[in-house]
């Protein structure tokens, strides 16, 4: 029996899975009709019993969030969609985007219509101009269709939606800062309170919500709170989209009901790389406390992965096999973390810089035990000290390959250098492996 | 309600809110931060980012306490410089919780690793908060062995603005104050990670007249002042409470001096006046006092036409000499204090036997006159009463230009509360655009004031015929209140001493037989002189046609009075006192020399009417005060004045108190409107903050960020005269002409806007006149 349940990505083989005919023709657009007959507020008590958590990284409940924007204010609402995925490892709102544009939009009117926002966004990771093009024009054509704009279905709903590039800022994802940056100014993190429910964008009551969230609404909002809890497990219902990438035969995205473990999603997936075996892995994208081979069996979902030690995060399976250098990989994300800081805030700006010199001298062979206490208790002033989450992702490789692999980094002295060889780890390497 | 009901009401109003740190109890008003909170109970939390008088940031996190609220631990330290105060919660810092003192201390070990520890060649060195608070929560040697970052050093952000960026914290208190209290968002932190920097937008430099209080609020010395960068370290410096000298502000300001050489100017606190900010010019405009040649020694002019040095009783002698028994008036510039204008005052009246006396080294009337006697000493406006003002009507005053803490003060309340604007310049400056001004041609169109309002009337006012007036009147009809906000420091004081035709000491109306005896007795003579002084313009003229002989003038220019004031001088007797030379002692018979503000005690009275005194900055100088040189010719004549100190002065002044009689009534005057032709335009022209004035010389750094002279007109217009953006355009009267490049801006098409006395543009001595009209051509 096949453990997948998709939904979002049931009709990604059809060629045209894309276009607005192939995504009606999938069914598409029926949940928007109902919506609209509903009364906003029976809209968000839905999705509120559904049990659907943001699936952009926090898991918090995405119905209390549309529930804290405050009615009857007399103020313009939005709602803005985070589709700014930058994580290392992360790659599921980019394909689906690619795959089936329509599901999200669908998920924007339903969600815009029952926060009552006449104005959403989307804001898109800059870089993925492909994207971008293909939003645009499933945008285009959901106007056409009279799917947005002025008196939506004849229902008397007026919303605008707005596709807004991003200028290749991490920072950006977190969603104070990405609110900052839609508004035109330098993508930094706000103080909160206030928090965006109150006073985001321009001011005014706004719901910030990952794509995959938006997106899981039109189907919940169509085939009932109970068919979605079917799925999933006790705290976390539902399905999700896992990506999997690195060192495995068929990676991908594997959409499949949450507390799914890595183990059946790797024979899902051909598993490791043919001749080779899984020496550590991340739950979540790189922010994530990385896990090893002993966690082959954890449930998959927002409990599981915390009770474990690490976070579900993006669902971003990150696998290494034993050829990987823990020490490069975790210099490696170390360095995006300090290129991405955006320098708001001292323990992040400064405590990068210096994490990035230190795992560089260890990853050579010129660090010392006493440098791991030191790491360690870098890690510890930057975790928790900082404006935003940014710095605790930082940190977080460090300290859990400091947990699972600390002889390894002492091997590196031991050997005068890195005892790895790096094209071994490559997926294009002819030797050495 | 009595006063203690009053108070209990406030306070009952103010929700407050009793919090626990450290195990101490303390009760704050409810929206207190924690910070604050800590600091009531002595209980100092390392910062850097925070700024009471900014908004919170939480950018350097090193604030960081544990906080409990209702029993529920915050899982993390927080940034207590962000987090107001709530019942039921307890504060733990870096005193009791180790978790505290940690965070504190691994974030003081961050900022120091990108720091460059230059402190022995540092500006700050010595007064440094990050020097301070790494030397209590720092750790005595780093840990850090890697690669610091590094900049080329320094960039300047304006001319006298550098910045050192590999000493930068990026606290943003910088930014915050340029955006937030100047409302000029010209810097801003740019790049990011360990390369964020303070940047400036290219083509719109740092040229904010409030740049300078970036430099003082930079806790550390990543910003600097280029005139003050490298020149003397902190524990070399002797500071001294001082008052600006430049504007009615009433700025506190705070002198530095090293061994009778002033090194710095910084802003004084005074939270019911300039908060802790003033202007640039106030804080960088002390040069003039060295700039040109100073006045060495009393001189007399010989046989020989020339000035010769002379001995101090040779050169009173001289002078006394010259006055006695003669026709003689006095000028005494809007820049005397308190004392010196007094001692003006009295000898115009005691040694000279005149009224002929005036402050007002500007163009004048009799209009003004009236106003000035009558209205002005009865004024009870203050700078609460702006901040609690529904509406702010500015008439001829822009206060950004002519006095920059009132206009900070009124950007506060329309940043907190979009406080309602309105102005009658015909063209919205910069400082208009930022006050939202809504702008109207007529006084009598405004209306919807109560007495919450406050009506703001500027010295350039009373150049248009009925203006005062009709202030007046709008004040009168709606309640609302008033002020007269002169440009000049001393205009005020010089009202209160009696530097005026019209008035005696302390407000009383030379008219008033009972007030003339009453100074008399005081100052025990036998009678005060009761026929009516003249004006500025009427004792030039006066010496010119041969009704006066002769002439005392202290710290006067002539152009800033008329073109032709400076000939008028020529044929008489005169006296003048001042500090470096200039056109009036290039004139002079005789030039007593005088002390500067710095070298001298006094007082000034600010536009509210408060007095701001100050002590002498340079102990040991030799310079004398006005009033005392005064003293020492009147007693040469035989008439004594008795004032042989400021002090006794001062103590003369407070004994004689004011007139408790009643005050002149204020004789209004009807509007007369000037209507353009087609051939010519109306002009109108105030000064810049930064300008030719004689008390910038000196000073290329700040003059270096002076706004470029340009002439304003309307679109239609420049379209009708053929001329583009940018373009050369020259304005004539009969006396004169200038050549401006053009502005087009939003204003009605007979009327052109230019600066009064910038480069370029000398409006009275290139055009003879401060607003009238002109003739406008394509150059």
């Amino acid at each position: 029996m096949s453990k997948l349940t998709p939904v979002l990505s049931a009709n990604w083989d059809d060629k045209d899975s894309f276009t607005i005919e192939g995504y009606k023709r999938a069914g598409g657009y029926q949940a928007v009709t109902k919506a609209l007959a509903m009364e906003p507020d029976a809209v968000i008590t839905m999705i509120k019993d559904s049990g659907l958590r943001g699936r952009g990284g926090a898991g918090f409940p995405t119905g209390s969030k549309w529930g804290f924007i405050p009615q009857g204010d007399n103020k313009e609402h939005y709602l803005v969609v985070n589709a700014d995925e930058s994580e290392p490892g992360t790659c599921k709102d980019t394909p689906l985007l690619l795959a089936n544009p329509h599901v999200l939009i669908e998920g924007i009117i339903i969600g815009s219509y029952a926060i009552r926002a006449n104005h959403a966004f989307i804001y898109l990771r800059g870089e993925i101009v492909h994207v971008y093009r293909r939003v645009q024009q499933a945008i285009e054509d959901a106007y056409k269709a009279g799917l947005l704009g002025k008196n939506i279905g004849g229902k008397g709903f007026d919303l605008e939606l707005t596709l807004h590039a991003g200028a290749g800022a991490y920072i950006c994802g977190e969603e104070t800062a990405l609110l900052d940056s839609l508004e035109g100014f330098r993508g930094q993190p706000r103080l909160r309170p206030p928090f965006p429910a109150i006073a985001g964008l321009y001011a005014k009551p706004t719901v910030v919500n990952n794509v995959e969230s938006i997106a899981s609404v039109p189907a919940i909002i169509k085939n009932g709170v109970e068919w979605f809890q079917t799925m999933g497990t006790e705290k976390s219902k539902g399905f999700t989209l896992y990506s999997l990438s690195g060192h495995v035969n068929n990676p991908g995205q594997f959409e499949a009901p949450l507390g799914i473990t890595l183990r059946e999603i790797l024979e899902l997936a051909g598993g490791v790389r043919t001749g080779h075996k899984l020496k550590f892995w991340t739950p979540g994208g790189s922010s994530t406390p990385m896990f090893t081979d002993e966690h082959l069996d954890i449930p998959l979902d927002y409990e599981g992965v915390s009770a474990a030690g690490s976070m579900l995060g993006t669902k971003a399976l990150q696998i290494f096999d034993e050829t990987t250098c823990v020490v490069r990989a975790t210099l490696r994300w170390c360095e995006f973390y300090k290129h991405e800081s955006c320098g708001k805030c001292t323990p992040c700006r400064e405590g990068t810089w210096w994490l990035v010199q230190m795992l560089q001298d260890l990853e050579d062979g010129k660090g010392t035990e006493a440098d791991l206490t030191k790491l360690l208790d870098l890690c510890d002033n930057i975790a928790g000290r900082s404006f935003c989450a940014l710095a605790d992702g930082a940190v977080a490789p460090i300290i859990s390959s400091l947990k699972y692999f600390r002889d390894e980094y002492l091997e590196h002295q031991r050997n005068g250098g890195c005892p790895f060889d790096p094209v071994a780890s490559t997926l294009f390497k002819t030797v050495g492996a | 309600m009595t006063p203690e009901q009053a108070l209990l009401e406030t306070q009952a109003a103010v929700e407050m809110i009793t919090v626990v740190i450290d195990g101490f109890e303390v009760t704050v008003p409810k929206g207190t931060l924690v910070i604050r909170a800590a600091e009531k109970l002595g209980i100092q939390i390392p910062r850097f980012c925070d700024h009471p008088l900014l908004e919170p940031a939480g950018a350097c996190r090193q604030c960081l306490v544990d906080i409990e609220i209702n029993g529920r631990a915050f899982p993390k330290p927080q940034a207590s410089c962000t987090i107001p105060v709530e019942n039921n919660m307890i504060v733990k810092t870096q005193l009791t919780s180790p978790v505290a003192e940690k965070a504190q201390a691994g974030i003081m070990e961050f900022l120091l690793i990108n720091h460059p520890l230059d402190c022995p060649v540092c500006d700050k060195g010595g007064e440094c908060p990050l020097q301070n608070q790494a030397m209590s929560a720092g750790r005595p040697e780093s840990r850090f062995e890697g690669v610091k970052r590094t900049f080329e050093k320094p960039v300047s952000i304006s001319s006298q603005v550098l910045l050192d960026r590999e000493r930068c914290v990026l606290c943003a208190r910088c930014t915050r104050f340029s955006e937030q209290i100047a409302g000029d968002p010209f810097i801003t932190l740019i790049e990011r990670g360990a390369l964020q920097q303070v940047g400036i937008y290219e083509e719109d430099p740092f040229e904010s007249y409030y740049s300078g209080n970036t430099v003082q609020i930079c806790p550390v010395g990543a910003l600097t002042g280029a005139s003050y960068r490298f020149r003397a370290r902190p524990f070399d410096l002797v500071s001294v409470d001082s008052a600006c000298e430049h504007c009615a502000s009433g700025c506190a300001m705070r002198t530095d001096i090293r061994r009778g050489k002033t090194l710095r100017r910084l802003a004084g606190d005074d939270s019911s006046v300039n908060e802790e900010w003033n202007c640039d010019k106030g804080r960088w405009a002390f040069k003039y006092l060295t700039s040109r040649e100073r006045v060495a020694s009393p001189m007399i002019r010989g046989e020989d036409g020339e000035l010769h040095e002379a001995s101090w009783p040779e050169a009173i002698a001289f002078a006394a000499a010259g006055l006695k028994g003669k026709r003689a008036g006095v000028l005494v510039g809007g820049r005397a204090t308190v004392e010196d204008a007094y001692g003006y005052s009295k000898f115009a009246r005691v040694a000279l036997g005149t009224n002929d006396i005036d402050f007002r080294s500007r163009p004048h009337s009799d209009e003004e006159s009236s106003f000035l006697s009558s209205v002005v000493l009865g004024l009870k406006t203050t700078y609460k009463d702006i901040d609690k003002a529904d509406q702010v009507v500015l008439l001829g005053f822009e206060p950004e230009e002519e006095s920059p803490i009132v206009f900070l003060r009124i950007y506060k309340q329309l940043r907190k509360r979009a406080l309602a604007v309105i102005s009658d310049a015909p063209v919205a400056s910069r400082g208009s655009v930022k006050l939202k001004a809504q702008l109207v041609s007529d006084i009598s169109s405004i209306s919807g004031l109560t007495s919450k309002s406050v009506i703001l009337v500027g010295e350039r006012l009373g150049e248009k015929v009925g203006a005062l007036s009709a202030a007046v009147d709008l004040a009168e009809k709606s309640g609302a209140k008033l002020a007269w906000i002169p440009r000049r420091a001393g205009e005020r004081g010089a009202i209160a001493s009696g530097a005026i035709a019209t008035l005696l000491p302390g407000g009383r109306p030379v008219s008033q037989a009972s007030a003339r005896v009453d100074v008399a007795a005081a100052w025990a003579v036998d009678s005060l002189p009761a026929n009516p002084g003249r004006s500025t313009s009427e004792i030039l003229h006066a010496l010119i046609v041969n009704n006066l002989d002769a002439v005392v003038i202290g710290g006067v220019d002539p152009l800033d009075i008329s073109n032709t004031a400076l000939s008028q001088l020529l044929n008489s007797f005169v006296v003048s006192l001042e500090i470096t030379h200039s056109a009036v002692t290039a004139v002079a018979d005789v030039v007593l020399p005088v002390a500067a503000v710095i070298e001298k005690s006094g007082s000034f009275q600010d536009w509210q009417g408060s007095a701001r005194t100050f002590e002498k900055a340079i102990a040991d100088s030799l310079s004398r005060s006005d009033v005392r040189i005064l003293s020492m010719i009147a007693d040469e004549m035989g008439t004594p004045i008795n004032l042989p100190t400021v002090a006794a002065t001062a103590r003369e002044i407070a004994a004689l108190g004011n007139w408790d009689g009643a005050a002149i009534s204020f004789e209004k005057t009807s509007t007369v409107k000037t209507l353009a032709t087609e051939e010519k335009m109306n002009l109108t022209s105030w000064r810049l903050l930064l300008d030719l004035g004689t008390l910038q010389d000196g000073e290329t750094n700040l003059a270096g960020t002076a706004r470029k002279a340009t002439a304003r007109i309307s679109k239609t217009k420049a379209e009708k005269l053929g001329v583009n953006e940018g373009e050369l355009i020259s304005i004539s009267s009969d006396l004169g002409s200038l050549k401006l490049p053009v502005e087009i801006s939003e204003m009605s098409d007979n009327e052109i806007w230019v600066p009064r006395n910038s480069i370029d543009s000398q409006v009275i001595a290139n055009l003879g006149f401060v607003n009238g009209q002109v003739t406008v051509v394509k150059a």
